[in-house]
Protein backbone atom coordinates (compact mmCIF):
# COMPACT_ATOMS: atom_id res chain seq x y z
CA UNK A 1 0.00 0.00 0.00
CA UNK A 2 0.99 3.60 -0.36
CA UNK A 3 1.57 5.56 2.87
CA UNK A 4 1.61 9.35 2.82
CA UNK A 5 3.99 10.69 5.44
CA UNK A 6 3.58 14.12 7.11
CA UNK A 7 6.52 16.50 7.47
CA UNK A 8 6.85 15.66 11.15
CA UNK A 9 7.79 12.07 10.32
CA UNK A 10 9.97 12.54 7.28
CA UNK A 11 13.09 12.52 9.43
CA UNK A 12 12.42 8.80 9.74
CA UNK A 13 11.78 8.17 6.05
CA UNK A 14 14.86 9.92 4.76
CA UNK A 15 12.73 12.81 3.64
CA UNK A 16 10.30 10.69 1.63
CA UNK A 17 6.74 11.96 1.71
CA UNK A 18 5.38 8.76 0.26
CA UNK A 19 6.52 5.23 1.14
CA UNK A 20 5.29 1.69 0.63
CA UNK A 21 4.25 -0.67 3.38
CA UNK A 22 2.79 -4.15 3.57
CA UNK A 23 0.13 -5.54 5.87
CA UNK A 24 -3.47 -6.64 6.09
CA UNK A 25 -4.25 -4.26 8.95
CA UNK A 26 -3.05 -0.86 10.09
CA UNK A 27 -1.20 -2.61 12.91
CA UNK A 28 0.64 -4.79 10.41
CA UNK A 29 1.47 -1.80 8.23
CA UNK A 30 2.89 0.09 11.22
CA UNK A 31 5.08 -2.88 12.09
CA UNK A 32 6.35 -2.92 8.53
CA UNK A 33 6.97 0.82 8.60
CA UNK A 34 8.90 0.45 11.85
CA UNK A 35 10.98 -2.32 10.29
CA UNK A 36 11.86 -0.05 7.39
CA UNK A 37 12.17 3.14 9.44
CA UNK A 38 13.14 2.30 13.04
CA UNK A 39 11.33 4.41 15.63
CA UNK A 40 8.49 5.38 13.27
CA UNK A 41 5.75 3.41 15.03
CA UNK A 42 6.31 4.73 18.56
CA UNK A 43 6.09 8.30 17.35
CA UNK A 44 2.60 7.58 16.00
CA UNK A 45 1.21 4.93 18.36
CA UNK A 46 1.69 4.83 22.12
CA UNK A 47 2.67 1.78 24.16
CA UNK A 48 -0.99 0.88 24.66
CA UNK A 49 -1.56 0.78 20.88
CA UNK A 50 -3.49 4.05 20.83
CA UNK A 51 -3.05 6.58 18.05
CA UNK A 52 -1.29 9.55 19.62
CA UNK A 53 -3.54 12.52 20.42
CA UNK A 54 -2.15 14.86 17.77
CA UNK A 55 -1.80 12.29 15.00
CA UNK A 56 -4.52 11.60 12.47
CA UNK A 57 -4.58 8.41 10.40
CA UNK A 58 -6.90 7.84 7.46
CA UNK A 59 -7.28 4.45 5.77
CA UNK A 60 -8.89 4.67 2.36
CA UNK A 61 -10.05 8.17 3.27
CA UNK A 62 -11.71 7.12 6.52
CA UNK A 63 -10.45 8.39 9.87
CA UNK A 64 -9.04 5.49 11.87
CA UNK A 65 -8.39 5.28 15.61
CA UNK A 66 -8.16 1.49 15.91
CA UNK A 67 -4.98 -0.05 14.59
CA UNK A 68 -6.79 -3.38 14.14
CA UNK A 69 -8.58 -1.81 11.16
CA UNK A 70 -8.24 -3.85 7.97
CA UNK A 71 -6.71 -2.12 4.98
CA UNK A 72 -8.72 -2.81 1.82
CA UNK A 73 -6.85 -3.69 -1.33
CA UNK A 74 -5.69 -0.56 -3.10
CA UNK A 75 -6.38 1.73 -0.15
CA UNK A 76 -3.91 4.45 0.85
CA UNK A 77 -2.84 5.19 4.38
CA UNK A 78 -2.68 8.94 5.02
CA UNK A 79 -0.93 10.09 8.19
CA UNK A 80 -1.26 13.72 9.23
CA UNK A 81 -0.24 15.97 12.08
CA UNK A 82 -3.43 17.25 13.72
CA UNK A 83 -3.90 20.92 14.55
CA UNK A 84 -1.53 21.40 17.42
CA UNK A 85 1.25 23.43 18.92
CA UNK A 86 1.76 27.16 18.77
CA UNK B 1 38.80 24.29 29.75
CA UNK B 2 35.61 24.38 27.72
CA UNK B 3 32.42 25.37 29.49
CA UNK B 4 29.03 24.56 28.04
CA UNK B 5 25.44 25.35 28.88
CA UNK B 6 22.83 22.97 27.55
CA UNK B 7 19.67 24.98 27.01
CA UNK B 8 16.47 22.98 26.58
CA UNK B 9 13.45 24.96 25.46
CA UNK B 10 9.87 24.62 24.38
CA UNK B 11 11.06 24.67 20.78
CA UNK B 12 14.46 23.00 20.67
CA UNK B 13 17.94 22.82 22.12
CA UNK B 14 20.81 25.27 22.00
CA UNK B 15 24.34 24.76 23.31
CA UNK B 16 26.35 27.74 24.57
CA UNK B 17 30.13 27.42 24.69
CA UNK B 18 32.82 29.48 26.40
CA UNK B 19 36.47 29.18 27.26
CA UNK B 20 36.45 31.87 29.94
CA UNK B 21 32.81 31.89 31.20
CA UNK B 22 32.54 35.48 30.00
CA UNK B 23 32.26 35.31 26.21
CA UNK B 24 29.76 32.73 25.06
CA UNK B 25 28.82 31.56 21.60
CA UNK B 26 25.47 29.97 20.83
CA UNK B 27 24.99 26.98 18.56
CA UNK B 28 22.36 26.71 15.91
CA UNK B 29 19.20 25.02 17.19
CA UNK B 30 18.78 21.27 17.38
CA UNK B 31 15.32 19.67 17.23
CA UNK B 32 13.81 23.02 16.27
CA UNK B 33 10.10 23.00 16.94
CA UNK B 34 10.32 20.20 19.46
CA UNK B 35 9.67 20.45 23.21
CA UNK B 36 12.86 19.49 25.03
CA UNK B 37 12.64 19.35 28.80
CA UNK B 38 16.18 18.35 29.71
CA UNK B 39 19.65 17.97 28.19
CA UNK B 40 22.44 16.55 30.33
CA UNK B 41 26.13 15.86 29.71
CA UNK B 42 27.32 12.64 31.35
CA UNK B 43 29.77 13.80 34.03
CA UNK B 44 31.41 10.36 34.01
CA UNK B 45 32.69 10.35 30.43
CA UNK B 46 32.10 14.07 29.69
CA UNK B 47 31.15 12.96 26.21
CA UNK B 48 27.65 11.47 26.16
CA UNK B 49 24.82 13.97 25.86
CA UNK B 50 21.27 12.81 26.46
CA UNK B 51 18.24 14.88 25.53
CA UNK B 52 14.56 14.17 25.96
CA UNK B 53 12.18 15.50 23.38
CA UNK B 54 8.55 15.49 22.45
CA UNK B 55 7.55 16.91 19.12
CA UNK B 56 4.05 18.41 19.31
CA UNK B 57 2.51 15.63 17.28
CA UNK B 58 4.82 12.72 17.93
CA UNK B 59 5.51 10.64 20.95
CA UNK B 60 8.17 11.11 23.60
CA UNK B 61 11.69 9.94 23.11
CA UNK B 62 15.32 10.29 24.14
CA UNK B 63 18.23 11.17 21.88
CA UNK B 64 21.94 10.63 22.42
CA UNK B 65 24.91 12.46 20.99
CA UNK B 66 28.55 11.40 21.22
CA UNK B 67 29.98 14.34 19.30
CA UNK B 68 29.00 17.37 21.32
CA UNK B 69 25.56 17.69 19.83
CA UNK B 70 26.61 17.67 16.17
CA UNK B 71 24.65 14.49 15.51
CA UNK B 72 22.00 12.67 17.52
CA UNK B 73 20.64 9.15 17.50
CA UNK B 74 17.26 8.20 18.90
CA UNK B 75 16.97 5.59 21.65
CA UNK B 76 16.17 2.17 20.24
CA UNK B 77 13.66 1.70 23.05
CA UNK B 78 12.55 5.01 24.59
CA UNK B 79 11.01 5.06 28.08
CA UNK B 80 7.56 3.49 27.93
CA UNK B 81 5.19 1.67 30.24
CA UNK B 82 4.61 -2.01 29.48
CA UNK B 83 2.00 -2.79 26.89
CA UNK B 84 -1.11 -3.94 28.69
CA UNK B 85 -0.34 -1.85 31.77
CA UNK B 86 -3.37 -2.27 34.03
CA UNK B 87 -3.68 1.52 34.38
CA UNK B 88 -3.22 1.96 30.62
CA UNK B 89 -0.43 4.44 31.19
CA UNK B 90 1.49 5.85 28.25
CA UNK B 91 4.40 8.24 28.52
CA UNK B 92 3.39 11.70 27.33
CA UNK B 93 6.81 13.27 27.73
CA UNK B 94 10.13 12.47 29.29
CA UNK B 95 10.73 15.25 31.79
CA UNK B 96 13.92 14.48 33.67
CA UNK B 97 17.26 12.77 33.00
CA UNK B 98 19.80 11.83 35.68
CA UNK B 99 23.13 10.05 35.17
CA UNK B 100 23.67 7.03 37.39
CA UNK B 101 26.36 6.57 40.02
CA UNK B 102 30.01 7.24 39.19
CA UNK B 103 30.71 3.52 39.67
CA UNK B 104 28.03 2.55 37.13
CA UNK B 105 28.98 3.99 33.75
CA UNK B 106 26.23 3.78 31.21
CA UNK B 107 23.43 3.81 33.79
CA UNK B 108 20.87 6.61 33.45
CA UNK B 109 17.50 7.33 35.01
CA UNK B 110 14.52 9.10 33.46
CA UNK B 111 11.38 10.58 35.01
CA UNK B 112 8.26 11.03 32.93
CA UNK B 113 4.81 12.49 32.71
CA UNK B 114 2.59 10.76 33.69
CA UNK B 115 4.79 9.88 36.62
CA UNK B 116 7.04 6.97 35.87
CA UNK B 117 10.62 5.97 36.66
CA UNK B 118 12.82 4.36 34.02
CA UNK B 119 16.41 3.14 33.83
CA UNK B 120 18.90 2.57 31.05
CA UNK B 121 21.92 0.32 31.48
CA UNK B 122 23.42 1.12 28.08
CA UNK B 123 24.02 4.87 27.93
CA UNK B 124 20.42 5.67 27.04
CA UNK B 125 20.02 3.35 24.05
CA UNK B 126 17.33 1.19 25.67
CA UNK B 127 15.13 1.96 28.68
CA UNK B 128 13.23 -0.27 31.07
CA UNK B 129 10.51 0.69 33.56
CA UNK B 130 11.43 0.34 37.23
CA UNK B 131 8.55 -1.82 38.38
CA UNK B 132 9.39 -1.41 42.06
CA UNK B 133 8.23 2.16 41.76
CA UNK B 134 5.84 2.24 38.79
CA UNK B 135 3.91 -0.79 40.01
CA UNK B 136 4.26 -0.27 43.75
CA UNK B 137 0.89 -1.14 45.35
CA UNK B 138 0.61 2.40 46.73
CA UNK B 139 1.93 4.23 43.68
CA UNK B 140 -1.52 5.18 42.43
CA UNK B 141 -2.16 6.83 45.79
CA UNK B 142 1.23 8.59 45.77
CA UNK B 143 0.74 10.12 42.31
CA UNK B 144 -2.80 11.25 43.11
CA UNK B 145 -5.69 12.18 40.87
CA UNK B 146 -6.00 14.60 37.98
CA UNK B 147 -6.18 17.41 40.54
CA UNK B 148 -2.74 16.55 41.87
CA UNK B 149 -0.83 17.22 38.65
CA UNK B 150 0.96 20.18 37.15
CA UNK B 151 -0.95 21.87 34.29
CA UNK B 152 0.62 19.89 31.45
CA UNK B 153 0.70 16.64 33.38
CA UNK B 154 2.29 15.41 36.60
CA UNK B 155 6.05 15.21 36.74
CA UNK B 156 8.51 12.73 38.20
CA UNK B 157 11.72 14.67 38.69
CA UNK B 158 14.80 15.23 40.85
CA UNK B 159 16.04 11.67 40.49
CA UNK B 160 19.13 11.39 42.68
CA UNK B 161 21.53 8.48 42.96
CA UNK B 162 23.24 8.85 46.33
CA UNK B 163 26.89 9.69 45.75
CA UNK B 164 27.77 7.38 48.67
CA UNK B 165 25.61 4.42 47.66
CA UNK B 166 24.53 3.53 44.12
CA UNK B 167 21.56 1.58 45.46
CA UNK B 168 20.16 4.51 47.40
CA UNK B 169 17.79 6.48 45.18
CA UNK B 170 15.69 9.56 45.76
CA UNK B 171 12.99 11.13 43.62
CA UNK B 172 10.30 13.76 43.83
CA UNK B 173 6.93 14.12 42.19
CA UNK B 174 4.72 17.11 41.47
CA UNK B 175 2.48 16.31 43.11
CA UNK B 176 3.07 13.31 45.26
CA UNK B 177 6.08 14.14 47.37
CA UNK B 178 9.59 12.84 47.84
CA UNK B 179 10.47 9.15 48.11
CA UNK B 180 13.60 7.11 48.70
CA UNK B 181 14.70 3.58 47.91
CA UNK B 182 17.52 1.69 49.66
CA UNK B 183 17.75 -1.07 47.06
CA UNK B 184 18.07 0.38 43.61
CA UNK B 185 14.38 1.00 43.16
CA UNK B 186 12.90 -2.29 44.37
CA UNK B 187 11.24 -0.76 47.43
CA UNK B 188 10.30 2.80 48.35
CA UNK B 189 9.10 4.89 51.24
CA UNK B 190 7.99 8.52 51.56
CA UNK B 191 10.44 11.16 52.81
CA UNK B 192 8.24 14.16 53.48
CA UNK B 193 8.29 14.70 57.23
CA UNK B 194 8.45 18.39 58.08
CA UNK B 195 7.22 19.53 54.68
CA UNK B 196 4.12 21.72 54.58
CA UNK B 197 1.07 20.87 52.52
CA UNK B 198 -0.95 24.06 52.65
CA UNK B 199 -3.33 22.87 49.94
CA UNK B 200 -4.80 20.19 52.21
CA UNK B 201 -6.54 20.58 55.57
CA UNK B 202 -4.64 19.49 58.68
CA UNK B 203 -5.23 15.83 59.45
CA UNK B 204 -7.76 15.41 62.20
CA UNK B 205 -5.44 13.18 64.24
CA UNK B 206 -2.73 15.84 64.20
CA UNK B 207 -0.22 13.75 62.30
CA UNK B 208 1.56 14.77 59.12
CA UNK B 209 0.62 13.68 55.64
CA UNK B 210 3.01 10.97 54.52
CA UNK B 211 2.78 11.88 50.84
CA UNK B 212 0.89 14.12 48.44
CA UNK B 213 3.27 17.07 48.78
CA UNK B 214 4.51 19.17 45.90
CA UNK B 215 8.31 19.29 45.79
CA UNK B 216 9.42 21.43 42.85
CA UNK B 217 13.10 20.55 42.93
CA UNK B 218 15.38 18.54 45.21
CA UNK B 219 19.17 18.41 45.04
CA UNK B 220 21.97 16.64 46.88
CA UNK B 221 25.11 18.63 47.58
CA UNK B 222 27.81 17.39 45.18
CA UNK B 223 30.56 17.30 47.80
CA UNK B 224 28.58 16.77 51.01
CA UNK B 225 26.11 14.02 50.16
CA UNK B 226 24.27 14.16 53.48
CA UNK B 227 23.01 17.64 52.62
CA UNK B 228 19.81 17.98 50.61
CA UNK B 229 17.88 21.08 49.61
CA UNK B 230 14.29 21.16 48.45
CA UNK B 231 12.32 23.95 46.84
CA UNK B 232 8.70 23.05 47.39
CA UNK B 233 5.38 24.53 46.36
CA UNK B 234 5.04 25.23 50.08
CA UNK B 235 8.42 26.56 51.11
CA UNK B 236 12.14 25.96 50.99
CA UNK B 237 13.72 23.16 53.03
CA UNK B 238 16.99 21.57 54.14
CA UNK B 239 17.57 17.95 55.08
CA UNK B 240 20.70 16.57 56.72
CA UNK B 241 20.77 12.81 56.45
CA UNK B 242 20.36 10.43 58.16
CA UNK B 243 17.59 12.66 59.51
CA UNK B 244 14.25 12.07 57.80
CA UNK B 245 12.75 15.43 58.72
CA UNK B 246 13.04 18.49 56.52
CA UNK B 247 13.59 21.90 58.11
CA UNK B 248 11.85 24.88 56.52
CA UNK B 249 14.81 27.25 56.33
CA UNK B 250 12.86 29.36 53.85
CA UNK B 251 11.12 30.83 56.88
CA UNK B 252 14.28 32.89 57.30
CA UNK B 253 13.71 34.64 53.98
CA UNK B 254 12.39 38.22 54.14
CA UNK B 255 8.65 37.99 54.68
CA UNK B 256 7.92 40.25 51.69
CA UNK B 257 9.81 37.80 49.46
CA UNK B 258 8.67 34.47 50.85
CA UNK B 259 10.11 31.09 50.00
CA UNK B 260 8.21 29.97 46.91
CA UNK B 261 10.00 29.09 43.70
CA UNK B 262 11.01 26.25 41.42
CA UNK B 263 14.76 25.69 41.35
CA UNK B 264 17.55 25.37 43.91
CA UNK B 265 21.27 25.13 43.23
CA UNK B 266 23.89 24.05 45.77
CA UNK B 267 27.36 25.60 45.78
CA UNK B 268 29.84 23.17 44.18
CA UNK B 269 31.98 23.02 47.35
CA UNK B 270 30.50 24.94 50.29
CA UNK B 271 27.96 22.83 52.11
CA UNK B 272 26.00 25.73 53.57
CA UNK B 273 25.77 27.82 50.40
CA UNK B 274 22.85 27.58 48.01
CA UNK B 275 20.90 29.78 45.60
CA UNK B 276 17.19 30.03 44.93
CA UNK B 277 15.03 32.25 42.76
CA UNK B 278 11.97 33.28 44.79
CA UNK B 279 8.74 33.91 42.95
CA UNK B 280 5.34 35.28 43.79
CA UNK B 281 3.18 32.59 45.38
CA UNK B 282 0.43 34.91 46.55
CA UNK B 283 -3.01 35.65 45.13
CA UNK B 284 -3.33 33.87 41.82
CA UNK B 285 0.18 32.44 42.12
CA UNK B 286 1.76 34.29 39.20
CA UNK B 287 5.13 32.67 39.87
CA UNK B 288 6.94 35.78 38.68
CA UNK B 289 9.59 37.88 40.45
CA UNK B 290 8.08 39.63 43.43
CA UNK B 291 6.97 43.07 42.25
CA UNK B 292 8.50 42.45 38.84
CA UNK B 293 11.96 42.86 40.37
CA UNK B 294 14.03 39.71 39.77
CA UNK B 295 16.46 38.56 42.42
CA UNK B 296 18.41 35.46 43.30
CA UNK B 297 18.65 34.80 47.02
CA UNK B 298 21.75 33.20 48.48
CA UNK B 299 22.41 31.61 51.83
CA UNK B 300 25.90 30.96 53.12
CA UNK B 301 24.83 29.57 56.48
CA UNK B 302 22.61 26.66 55.65
CA UNK B 303 19.48 28.74 55.24
CA UNK B 304 19.82 30.69 58.47
CA UNK B 305 20.02 33.98 56.60
CA UNK B 306 19.65 35.13 53.00
CA UNK B 307 21.29 37.75 50.81
CA UNK B 308 19.46 39.41 47.93
CA UNK B 309 21.47 39.23 44.69
CA UNK B 310 20.05 41.44 41.94
CA UNK B 311 23.00 43.32 40.46
CA UNK B 312 22.57 43.38 36.70
CA UNK B 313 18.90 42.42 36.65
CA UNK B 314 16.11 44.74 35.49
CA UNK B 315 14.99 46.95 38.37
CA UNK B 316 11.34 46.80 37.40
CA UNK B 317 8.80 45.29 34.99
CA UNK B 318 10.46 41.89 34.60
CA UNK B 319 7.85 39.16 34.88
CA UNK B 320 9.54 36.00 33.73
CA UNK B 321 9.63 32.67 35.50
CA UNK B 322 12.63 30.43 36.15
CA UNK B 323 11.61 26.79 35.98
CA UNK B 324 12.88 23.92 38.11
CA UNK B 325 15.57 22.61 35.74
CA UNK B 326 16.56 26.05 34.55
CA UNK B 327 19.15 26.97 37.22
CA UNK B 328 22.61 25.46 37.52
CA UNK B 329 26.12 26.16 38.76
CA UNK B 330 29.57 25.40 37.42
CA UNK B 331 32.49 24.23 39.56
CA UNK B 332 34.64 27.31 39.06
CA UNK B 333 36.33 29.48 41.67
CA UNK B 334 34.42 31.60 42.27
CA UNK B 335 31.46 29.50 41.23
CA UNK B 336 29.35 30.49 38.27
CA UNK B 337 25.56 30.49 38.36
CA UNK B 338 23.31 30.35 35.31
CA UNK B 339 19.61 30.33 34.65
CA UNK B 340 17.12 30.56 31.82
CA UNK B 341 13.73 32.23 31.77
CA UNK B 342 10.33 31.60 30.29
CA UNK B 343 10.88 34.73 28.19
CA UNK B 344 13.86 33.12 26.48
CA UNK B 345 16.75 34.80 28.23
CA UNK B 346 19.80 33.12 29.73
CA UNK B 347 21.58 34.91 32.55
CA UNK B 348 24.97 34.16 34.06
CA UNK B 349 27.18 35.14 36.97
CA UNK B 350 30.83 34.27 37.48
CA UNK B 351 31.09 35.76 40.95
CA UNK B 352 28.71 33.58 42.92
CA UNK B 353 25.64 35.70 42.11
CA UNK B 354 27.13 39.04 43.15
CA UNK B 355 26.46 40.30 39.63
CA UNK B 356 24.66 38.96 36.57
CA UNK B 357 24.75 39.60 32.87
CA UNK B 358 22.30 38.51 30.22
CA UNK B 359 24.11 36.02 28.01
CA UNK B 360 21.37 35.41 25.45
CA UNK B 361 17.98 36.80 24.55
CA UNK B 362 15.22 35.86 22.15
CA UNK B 363 15.27 32.11 22.70
CA UNK B 364 12.02 30.18 23.19
CA UNK B 365 10.60 29.53 26.66
CA UNK B 366 13.47 27.90 28.57
CA UNK B 367 12.70 24.65 30.35
CA UNK B 368 16.23 23.70 31.47
CA UNK B 369 19.79 24.96 31.67
CA UNK B 370 22.49 22.48 32.70
CA UNK B 371 26.24 22.92 32.85
CA UNK B 372 29.00 20.64 31.59
CA UNK B 373 32.70 20.53 30.86
CA UNK B 374 33.06 18.34 27.76
CA UNK B 375 36.27 16.34 27.38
Amino acid sequence: MKVLVPTQLRGYTGGAKEVDAAGATLADALVDLDRQFPGFRFRVIDEQDRVRPHILIFVGGERCEDIRTAIPAGAEVFIAGALSGG
Amino acid sequence: MTHQLYIATRKGIWIATSNDRKRWTLSEPTFLGTQCHHVVLDPRDRKTLLACSRQWHLGPTVFRSLDGGATWKEAATPPQFPKGDVRERAVDHVFWLSPGHASEPGVWYAGTSPKGLFRSLDHGVTWEPIDGFNNHPDQHKWVGSDKDQTPDGGKLHSIIVDAMDPKRLYLSMSGGGTFTSPDGGASWKPLNSGVAMDFAPPKTDGTEYEYGHDPHCMVQHPGHPDRFWQQNHCGFYRLDRPSETWARVGKNMPSEIGDIGFGVVPHPREVDTAWVFPMDGGGSWPRTPIGGKPAVYMTRDGGGSWQRCDEGFPKEQAWWTVKRQAMCADAGTPAGLYFGTTSGEVWGSTDEAQSFQCLFRHLPHVFAVTYGEPA
